[in-house]
């Protein structure tokens, strides 16, 4: 499989909240921000969890958010960032 | 029952009330779900209550220490940094430290770039090279507030970061852990080794604060 995001690609992460074992935080949901880098691929945790193989395995990015993306009152400096690792059904083209 | 008792009869005698025990606070349904559950691997002999026993131990006997002797390697040789950063786990190995299957990221802290490391959504830690997570890196009032306001927590830790250096928090969500390579600080050119991993401590692999010279 290959990642559809290369490093430096502006990602906008899907806002959905399905029921499950999601590893996709509440904060960063609806957010955006850069793919700092791909950390290989992956077995699928929100399939895993219920027992199953979770493959097709699926590419996991660190996507960096700038601070001031995410809250809107941050007043701790501009290029402050949280990474996020996401896998790749959590993310779309920003 | 009283819940207080009195021991001793000299002067020293005094009463205070009795520590509950472990069993004392309510069973939740996860507790009795982890015993059942480790009762029937037991029984169906996946293992047995001794492999259970030894890998308990094992990974309580997990500590900090493992993970400054890295560190201080790294501050010491480049080419075993340039390892260590490409993989921790194949770098902690070349001194005989068995870092686990999952694997481990190293994050630098530089003049630029303070990081830190947290797990929002439960406690993912690198516990084969820094021992079992603290109880406050656990805690709901750290993980939901260290990606909130980073630096009033650091504050809170005693760690100042000046505002010209781009503080970044790593979640781990997923399969990957983080420890961040701190800074090694000024006037220890002269320690060795062996000096140097004893002053990294637990604190400053998870970034909340910075090894100070001794």
């Amino acid at each position: 499989m290959t990642a559809r995001y290369a490093v430096g690609d502006r990602v906008h992460v899907r806002e959905a909240y399905p029921p499950g074992h999601i590893r996709t935080p509440y904060f960063i949901r609806g957010k955006s921000g850069v793919i700092n880098d791909i950390a290989g691929e992956f077995a699928n945790p929100e399939e895993l969890a219920y027992g199953r193989v979770g493959l097709p395995k699926l590419t996991l990015y660190h996507v960096s958010f700038r601070q001031t993306d995410l809250w809107s009152d941050y007043n701790g400096g501009a290029s402050d960032a949280t990474v996020v690792a996401i896998y790749e059904n959590w993310l779309e083209p920003a | 029952m009283s819940d207080s008792h009195i021991h001793g009869d000299d002067k020293w005698s005094h009463s205070h009330p009795k520590q509950p025990d472990i069993e004392d606070g309510p069973l939740t349904d996860y507790m009795v779900m982890t015993e059942a559950v480790g009762d029937l691997l037991i029984e169906k002999g996946v293992f047995s209550a001794g492999d259970l026993r030894a890998m308990i131990e094992s990974i309580d006997t997990k500590s900090p220490t493992d993970g400054g002797r890295v560190i201080a390697r790294a501050w010491l040789d480049q080419e075993f940094k340039v390892r260590f950063m490409e993989d921790v786990n194949a770098a902690a190995e070349e001194l005989g430290i068995d870092a686990g299957t999952i694997p481990i990221r190293a994050v630098e802290n530089t003049s630029e770039v303070h990081n830190v490391i947290v797990c929002t959504l439960c406690s993912c830690y690198p516990r084969m090279l820094l021992g079992l997570p603290p109880d406050w890196y656990k805690a709901r009032a750290y993980r939901s507030r260290v990606v909130r306001d980073p630096r009033g927590v650091l504050r809170e830790f005693g760690t100042e970061i000046s505002s010209d250096v781009e503080i970044r928090v790593h979640d781990s969500t997923a399969d990957l852990r983080y420890m961040v390579l701190p800074m090694r600080p000024d006037g220890t050119e002269g320690m060795g080794e062996g000096e140097l991993a004893a002053i990294v401590n637990r604190d400053s692999m998870i970034g909340v604060t910075t090894v100070r010279k001794p």
